[in-house]
């Protein structure tokens, strides 16, 4: 994982994240991840589907799952009003599109200014992120790509109850 | 040559000679049932001849030396000089087996590894020794097999020019192997075997090497063949893949071209439209012919398989094929070579008896095995039957018990249909020796979750003592489907057209006395039949509509999978589309209700529905319903046209009905001075408790003149005739006027006549008999006694 490359001294391991705004957080995610920028599309709503699970969206005829990054970090949805940025990230083997509020730059943070998640931020913040950069005025919170993976496995039981519980 | 065209003719070789393997299993196995037939044994000897000389110029001398000695064999058997053995049959598959493990080596690692051959060749060689009594003429003249051994490295032309004059068969092929010209070794394999004029590719195993030509290895011939195969081209599986995905893509592009253009006023636009729409759908069908390959295919493997397996268990087994021609999507077909394989081997393992046991039974000693292919209803059907034992639901239940599958008390509820069925559980299996082909219990489950994958169906029908049929229905290709969108709470979903049947569209006003509930399961009477309904939106996980009724119209469509029948209600019904599968992402894929996702002509994305999914959904409804009668309406629609058992009663004076068997627990002679009034009902004392009983002929229409009657013959009478129908703890006494007999047979239900608490009518015995919808007829019996339920 290149966020814990910044564990040794050297500028060598320093890594570009593209940054993009949740809320009061800035989110990082590596730039090779990030497949593009899109704005708000149109989306199919998937029942039953976990919460987070925005519905699917059609990227030049490649279906895309979008996936609300607010409910993730326990936050609030976006107000209706207010269209998010389809953030379109690459996974191991898919392709899938986080909602984000905005898009930021990109940052070269130095590695030095790494340090783990503190233990008193909020679990959910602790599922998708391990790390973060002190940057002059704010901080990045690196998203663990393998965290997007990880959380739809264990969605996998808690939709497979919801429709058991919808069955009985 | 350099080593990139080396390389290029290895790869070549391998896979032709592959296929040529293929093809010698099935000729051998052939052979044996027809020693004598000059095609076969031509085509064979020409097959490893071509091997033979194609591997000797590659430099593979082992491979060379084994398909030498098999040559020799061969080449006595073919001028007469010996006849087939079982042991020689053995020995040359062996070598069809040798070569292929030699093959794999030298794909894996470009050598041909140190496997042992020398005892095969000398078998190979022991075997050229004519038989003792029966060719002792021959015997004198051919010495030439004698000097064959160890001739492992000496050049092949010695003795394919020993053998040349003998007959003219081997002319054309004998002086290759000595010059062989990688122009020559190239094209010679489909000369060789190929009497389709079709590419290799397509058709590259004939169904009746009986069709072969009649003399073999004329030069005429040959040349005839390899023109036929310089007319066609070899072409990678993964590039013919990725085209049909581009296809798809473009049916998809196309669509929503169409759709916009819809829009716009433009003549000129619309016809370039059409044209183009015109032209992508000839592709897509071009594309997908490319994909087609005959079922015959799959087969080809099993003759050998039924050979050896039949073998193996002592059995003897004739393998029957028809409809090898029925062509399927190569995906599908490599889908489903295993589940067929599977079922293969069970039927010899499991199915057909010992011929001793078969003889004993009345049965031919010989058991069949066969397979058929044929459309039907844009699917295709591959079905395995044999004449064996038959499944037995008793011992099927009995097992599932002991395997815990499933409790007394289920069991006792179950149909034959349904216990039969728990052989595609997981964990079933009831060989009573595990044996190393099939009985460790993994199988059944298997093959059906691999052709439910594929969005293919197995059922199953058995005669106990006569043999089981295994139909497995599968679409005809993956890649594109049409489907219906439904329109559920503002957004459309496809369902696949393959499970659709009809669609049934209702006005509230005339239609809502159809749609019933038992126990808050919603049924609909399509046609005098239950039809288990589920809600769409329900379904999905929406609340209900405010208001809670429907709007003017309700849209059923009426689905089935997995041998069930299910009706979906759903909001709106638009048209069909042609969609492309494509996959959910792994945070939705979970939802079993979505088998994929496809992109509509405007754009927008619409979930699949998967069908076994809402059908298992409803069955947990069916179960919770608490009466369970949705099932077994079901059930008894299903079961229409297959074997069943009826007790056959006279009601009045001349009605007849009957009243499936299963539904009866007892048949009773109750005499009347047992009948007693309690309340408005008449009851009768029955096994300590009291039954309530309900004159037939008062609860059926038409019969209320009859019923009278009914009566006064009954006073007359000891005794009245009643049968006990059994719902868990309660019971209910059906009298009739008297009972005529118990048939057993296949009865064609219909519809005619159907009413409340008659499914339809059949013919039995000559007389129109009206058959008793028991389950409906115990509701219209509760509401007249007023207190069964």
């Amino acid at each position: 994982m290149s966020h814990d490359a910044p564990d040794g001294s050297g500028g060598e391991g320093a890594v570009q994240y593209c940054t993009f705004k949740v809320d009061h957080l800035l989110i990082g995610i590596e730039v090779w991840r990030v497949q593009e920028v899109i704005r708000h599309q149109p989306m199919t709503y998937v029942p039953l589907a976990p919460r987070e699970v925005r519905g699917l969206i059609n990227l030049r005829g490649q279906i895309v799952t979008a996936i609300d990054v607010r409910l993730w970090l326990g936050l609030d949805r976006l107000d209706a009003a207010t269209p998010s940025m389809n953030a379109v990230i690459r996974l191991a083997d898919e392709v899938v599109s986080l909602l984000v509020d905005e898009a930021g730059e990109v940052v070269e943070p130095s590695p030095e200014t790494y340090e783990p998640v503190p233990s008193t931020t909020p679990r959910q913040i602790r599922n998708l992120c391990s790390g973060t950069y002190k940057l002059e005025d704010s901080l990045l919170l690196v998203l663990e790509t393998e965290s997007v993976s990880r959380i739809a496995l264990e969605h996998g039981g808690a939709s497979g109850l919801a429709g058991a519980r919808r069955a009985s | 040559m350099n080593d990139d065209a080396m390389n290029e003719i290895v790869q070549e070789f391998l896979v032709e000679t592959g296929e040529n393997l293929d093809q010698l299993d099935q000729d051998l196995v052939a052979l044996e049932s027809d020693p004598h037939s000059r095609e076969l044994l031509g085509s064979i000897f020409r097959t490893i001849h071509t091997v033979k000389g194609t591997t000797g110029f590659l430099g593979f001398g082992r491979l060379e030396s084994l398909s030498h000695a098999a040559e020799s064999l061969l080449s006595e058997l073919r001028d007469g000089r010996l006849e087939l053995t079982r042991a020689r049959t053995d020995a040359l598959l062996e070598v069809v087996d040798e070569i292929r493990a030699l093959l794999e080596a030298i794909e894996q690692t470009g050598e041909e590894g140190d496997r042992d051959l020398t005892g095969l060749v000398a078998t190979l060689e022991r075997l050229q020794q004519p038989d003792a009594p029966a060719t002792s003429v021959e015997t004198a003249e051919i010495p030439a097999p004698a000097p064959a051994p160890e001739d492992v490295d000496s050049p092949p032309a010695a003795v394919p020019a020993a053998e040349a004059p003998a007959p003219p068969a081997t002319e054309p092929g004998a002086p290759k192997p000595g010059v062989p010209a990688p122009a020559r070794a190239e094209p010679a394999p489909p000369a060789a075997h190929g009497p389709a004029p079709k590419p290799a590719r397509t058709s590259p195993t004939s169904p009746t090497p009986a069709s072969e030509a009649a003399e073999p290895g004329e030069v005429a011939h040959a040349d005839s063949h390899r023109s036929a195969g310089e007319s066609s081209v070899r072409v990678d599986v993964d590039l013919l893949d990725s085209m049909m995905a581009q296809v798809g893509e473009l049916v998809l592009a196309r669509n929503q071209v169409s759709a916009h253009v819809d829009l716009l006023d433009n003549q000129a636009l619309h016809q370039t439209v059409q044209r183009l729409s015109m032209i992508v759908s000839e592709l897509q069908e071009g594309v997908m012919k490319t994909r087609m390959q005959p079922v015959e295919q799959l087969w080809s493997k099993l003759p050998r398989v039924i050979r050896d397996l039949a073998a193996q268990f002592a059995k003897s087994v004739a393998l029957e094929m028809e409809g090898g021609e029925t062509e399927l999507d190569r995906s599908l077909l490599e889908a489903v070579k295993d589940p067929l394989t599977h079922l293969v081997r069970n039927a010899i393992d499991h199915a057909i008896e010992l011929p001793a046991d078969r003889v004993a039974a009345g049965k031919p000693e010989t058991g069949t095995l066969a397979l058929r292919a044929y459309h039907e209803g844009g699917q295709v059907v591959l079905e395995v039957t044999d004449d064996g034992a038959g499944i037995d639901p008793e011992r099927i239940g009995a097992k599932a018990l002991e395997r815990d599958l499933v409790t007394a008390a289920q069991l006792e509820s179950m149909s034959e249909r349904e216990i039969v069925d728990l052989i595609f559980r997981p964990g079933f299996s009831t060989a009573s020796v595990v044996t190393n082909v099939s009985g460790r219990g993994v199988g059944m489950d298997v093959v059906r979750t691999n052709v439910e994958r594929i969005g293919g169906t197995v059922d199953l029908t058995s005669t106990p003592g006569m043999g089981t049929t295994f139909r497995i229905k599968i679409p005809l290709t993956l890649a594109i489907i049409p489907a219906l969108l439904v329109g559920c709470r503002e957004q459309r979903y496809a369902i696949p057209q393959a499970n659709l049947l009809e669609m049934v569209q209702l006005r509230t006003s005339d239609g809502h006395s159809d749609i019933e509930q038992i126990g808050g399961a919603l049924v609909y009477r399509l046609r005098g039949k239950l039809l288990p309904l589920v809600r769409l939106d329900e379904t999905l996980g929406y609340t209900p509509l405010a208001g809670g009724e429907e709007t003017e119209a309700v849209s059923i469509v009426v689905l089935q999978a997995d041998g069930l029948l299910l009706g979906v209600v759903v909001d709106d019904v638009f048209g069909t589309e042609e969609i492309v599968v494509k996959p959910l992402g792994q945070h939705v894929k979970q939802v079993p209700l979505f088998a994929g996702a496809t992109i509509l002509g405007d754009g927008s994305v619409a979930l699949i529905l998967d069908v076994i999914g809402l059908a298992s959904t409803a069955k947990v409804e069916e179960v919770t319903a608490g009466l369970g009668l949705v099932g077994d309406g079901a059930d008894e629609t299903a079961r229409v046209g297959e074997r069943s058992t009826f007790v056959l009663l006279r009601v009045g004076r001349e009605r007849r009905i009957a009243v499936p068997l299963k539904a009866v627990s007892r048949l009773e002679e109750a005499p009347l001075d047992a009948v007693e009034q309690a309340g408005t009902g008449r009851v009768m004392q029955y096994r300590g408790d009291l039954l309530p009983l309900v004159a037939l002929a008062s609860i059926l229409p038409g019969l209320d003149g009859d019923a009278d009657d009914a009566g006064e013959e009954g006073e007359e009478a000891r005794s009245v005739p009643v049968v006990v129908y059994s719902d868990g703890e309660r019971h209910l006494g059906l009298v009739a006027s008297e009972i005529l007999d118990i048939v057993d047979g296949i009865f064609e239900v219909r519809s005619v006549g159907a009413s409340p608490g008659i499914l339809g009518s059949t013919v039995v015995h000559g007389h129109v008999t009206d058959v008793l919808d028991v389950r409906a007829a115990y509701k219209l019996s509760t509401k007249e006694t007023g207190r069964v339920a």
